[in-house]
């Protein structure tokens, strides 16, 4: 073993700045994500604090209408690509390797470039808020004509959509290569954990759908500088062109944020219920369809846009499938739970609120998938409602459940479980007060993406303000918890959970900086799922 | 336990910061451009020679570990795997503007031109107009460049349809010596495919000044000439990455670079070749002839 430990010389900790800008550590770069996407996650907080605050009362009080649509459109795309898929990334980095048993991501440098991209594309994207004409205002989705009367920040918004999807394909990219090759000796394809399994299924839906959005925004591009007339009917093409083609990136996009949330909940759920995950191979499968499924429901999004009938029906039903591998998964998360010896430590609490919002965000989206009620629901808050529910009591709940579950194998201290369980009541109540009342207001015919609204509107839109201020509020906790987690605390053992399963808590916590140069020897025991 | 039994982590390397920043410098600078700023140009050729300059850098970097033996098998697998995913991505691309050409093609110029549910369009918008392919004649006449003709499929690129695939048959020669260890060979199929390459690229060029010029074919020609354009634009950019990239290797081997076992480098060049050849096809049955 001697030459082993000569091998492993050179591999010494790099120290300074050094260690973090030039590195091809899976965790330093896992770190580095994480943080970057929590920075964003108040970036763009703090663009939703300004629209709750502008839609506190009826009328025009703190932003000009430009403004406050710069705000709807900027918020999103922070949220999307800067808060929630870096996390997941960087939940991706930290523990696929660890769970795996390999020794790094497969191409280290390749990953480091994917992170690094991210702090100058955001650079671009928040710049823009200041040039002539203002920020991007015609909503994340960029539809023409609209957009194309964006001023200078036009050609700055193309350039960070191709940018981001440099980063995200690289990274897609590495999570393949390092789930088909770097699995140790003995962990076979069914044996992974789920989250492994969710993610690299995430992966192939980024290569398959990021460069058809590359390839959408170029079109933009070259029809405002170069006269080409893709979506401009007067030329031959079709305004609605780009929506086809924007949303079968679009949709498997939604997926992108809800899968790898789908691998956590399944990872935490079996350790706190000290049970196995209820269906492992249903879970696998159903996955995988929602995967498939997801490139074929696009037109969901443009039921109102004047499409054949033909093509309505057939999107609704399509859109209808989605939901029988979605409730395989539902339903297999509470049979994991079941008679089981369950506990409700942070990490647990957040999983089951994901659970239950979850699903009511996934029964929202059924009705707006069928056809003739989308035509009421279309461009309403009913849909603002239900996107976030997917998505924050969703995808944000269940990254702060993976930070709580990790922080110890992450920092080698426990967090302050006590905190901890405030702040997900705080969140959980705020985040309903917050978006509930949306599905009433929706029905009554509020529309989205408008910074004053009818009187009528008043009362939900207070409470729902309220909830937001007090959910904003509350996530300063969530880093007040982190920072004190990662100075200190009670000691977490390498098996910092009694139900967890999985090669992650094999190792010491915190994590030593490089693990498994050779493979492990997996044991029956350590391949349980 | 030897080397090769571990899987190489590299040390921390400059290189992806480094380019992550060119990249911006880039993105500036083109974006500085289409905003019509003065020193547009400065920033975008500076961003052209940091992101030039990360290439060679990093290809420099791996290629010196490569040849000092740190690689396994299992780095290997890696790289394949990159390289066959990268090449997905890029047909995904492609497809983005196949999708708007079948889009163009089968609804948008049978509606404008009243088919179907088209029939309120064609009235109201622009009732004169008349559905076909290739469009010469745009929905709304005016501000539109008409051109007189569209490129036919069979002239110039057939004779290119007929380059490529003879290209992509030199690079299999090619690769056939390698694995014999035929170096004068390899090398002299090799540098026919990088000619060809390039022979193709004079030509598109050519084609492209033609149609400009003498057919009035723009990218301001309404959805044929933006398709038509986009389309084969960056399919000839893409295939002009593919012969400089072959070219890279045609300098390696005649350096001596590769063994007939060890040659990654070249298949990947290789596979990207195949499948700039490939959507060729695909641009030349559906672009050109139907």
């Amino acid at each position: 073993m001697s030459t082993v430990a000569h091998e492993h010389d050179h591999h010494h900790a790099p120290t300074g700045l050094k260690r973090w800008i030039f590195s091809t550590n899976h965790k330093d770069i896992g770190t580095l994500y994480l943080i970057f996407s929590l920075m964003m996650f108040f970036i763009g907080g703090a663009m939703a604090m300004i629209i709750r605050a502008e839609l506190f009362q009826p009328g025009l009080q703190f932003v000009d209408p430009q403004f406050y649509n710069s705000m709807v459109t900027v918020h999103a795309l922070i949220m999307i690509f800067g808060a929630v898929m870096p996390a997941g990334v960087g939940l991706a980095n930290w523990m696929i390797p660890l769970m795996i048993g390999a020794p790094d991501m497969a191409l280290p440098r390749m990953n480091n470039m994917s992170f690094w991209i991210l702090p100058f594309g955001f650079a671009l994207l928040i710049s823009t808020l200041f040039m002539n004409g203002g920020g991007p205002a015609g909503g994340w989705t960029m539809y023409p004509p609209l957009v194309l009367q964006l001023g200078d920040a036009f050609p700055f918004l193309i350039f960070t959509v191709h940018i981001l999807g440099v980063s995200s394909i690289m990274g897609a990219i590495n999570i393949i290569a390092t789930v088909f090759n770097m699995r140790a000796p003995g962990m076979t394809l069914m044996k992974m954990p789920l989250f492994v399994w969710t993610w690299v299924i995430t992966a192939f839906l980024l290569i398959a759908s990021l460069p058809v959005l590359a390839g959408a925004v170029t079109m933009l591009l070259t029809d405002k500088y170069f006269g080409t007339s893709f979506f401009n009917a007067a030329g031959g093409g079709d305004p609605v062109l780009f929506q086809h083609i924007f949303w079968f990136f679009g949709h498997p996009e939604v997926y992108i944020l809800a899968l790898p949330a789908f691998g956590i909940v399944s990872t935490i759920i079996p350790t706190f219920a000290r049970k196995p995950l209820f269906g492992y191979a249903s879970m696998v499968y159903a996955t995988a369809s929602i995967a498939i499924l997801s490139f074929f429901v696009w037109a969901h999004h443009m039921f109102t846009v004047g499409m054949p009938i033909k093509g309505e029906l057939f999107f609704m039903y399509a859109t209808m499938l989605i939901a029988v591998p979605t409730g395989v998964k539902v339903f297999n998360w509470m049979a994991t739970m079941w008679r089981g010896a369950m506990t409700f430590e942070a990490p647990m609490l957040f999983s089951i609120a994901f659970v239950i919002l979850f699903t009511i965000g996934g029964f929202s989206g059924l009705m707006l998938g069928i056809t003739p009620v989308d035509f009421q629901y279309h461009d309403t808050y009913f849909v603002v409602a239900h996107f976030h529910y997917v998505l924050l009591t969703g995808a944000v709940f269940s990254l702060m459940a993976a930070a709580y579950y990790w922080l110890p194998k992450w920092t080698g201290y426990m967090y302050d479980e006590k905190l901890a369980k405030i702040h997900f009541w705080l969140s959980t109540i705020a985040a309903n007060v917050l978006f509930f009342p949306q599905h009433f207001l929706g029905l009554a015919g509020m529309p989205r993406r408008i910074p004053d609204y009818n009187i009528v509107f008043a009362d939900f839109n207070m409470i729902s303000s309220i909830g937001g201020f007090a959910y904003g509020i509350s996530q300063l906790l969530f880093v007040y918890i982190v920072i004190k987690c990662a100075l200190g605390g009670k000691k977490a053992k390498a098996q910092a959970w009694e139900g967890a399963k999985g090669l992650e808590w094999t190792v010491p916590s915190p994590a030593p900086f490089h693990t498994f140069e050779t493979p492990p020897k997996l044991t029956k025991s350590m391949l349980e799922n | 336990m030897a080397a090769k039994d571990i899987y190489y982590v590299p040390e921390g390397s400059k290189w992806p910061i480094f380019g992550s920043f060119a990249l911006f410098v880039l993105f500036i600078g083109g974006a500085l451009l289409f905003n019509g700023n003065a020193n547009a140009n400065v920033v975008l050729y500076i961003g052209i020679a940091l992101v030039a300059y990360m290439f060679v850098g990093w290809f420099n970097d791996v290629i010196g570990e490569s040849r000092s033996g740190k690689y396994n098998g299992q780095v290997d697998v890696s790289f394949r795997m990159g390289m066959g995913w990268f090449i997905f991505s890029e047909v995904m691309f492609f497809a983005a503007f196949f999708g708007a050409l079948y889009y163009a093609r089968m609804y948008s110029i049978p509606w404008l031109g009243g088919l179907g549910s088209g029939t309120a369009t064609h009235e109201f918008l622009w009732s004169a107009f008349e559905a076909a392919w290739p469009l010469s004649v745009t929905p709304d006449p005016t501000n539109y460049d008409q051109p007189s003709d569209v490129v036919p499929a069979f002239g110039v690129p057939a004779i290119n349809t007929l380059i490529l695939l003879t290209s992509g048959v030199t690079v299999t020669f090619a690769h056939w010596a390698l694995k014999n260890n035929k170096r004068t060979s390899l090398n002299l199929w090799l540098a026919a495919t990088v000619i060809l390459g390039f022979v193709f690229v004079f030509f598109q060029a050519e084609e492209y000044i033609h149609a400009y010029n003498d057919l009035n074919l723009k990218l301001s020609s309404g959805i044929y000439g933006s398709t038509f354009y986009m389309l084969t634009g960056f399919h000839g950019f893409h295939v002009t990455m593919g012969a400089i990239m072959l070219l890279v290797i045609l300098l390696r081997t005649i350096k001596g670079h590769f063994s007939k076992k060890d040659h990654f480098a070249f298949e990947a060049v290789a596979w990207y070749w195949h499948f700039v050849d490939v959507v060729w096809l695909g641009l030349f049955i559906f672009v050109y002839w139907i």
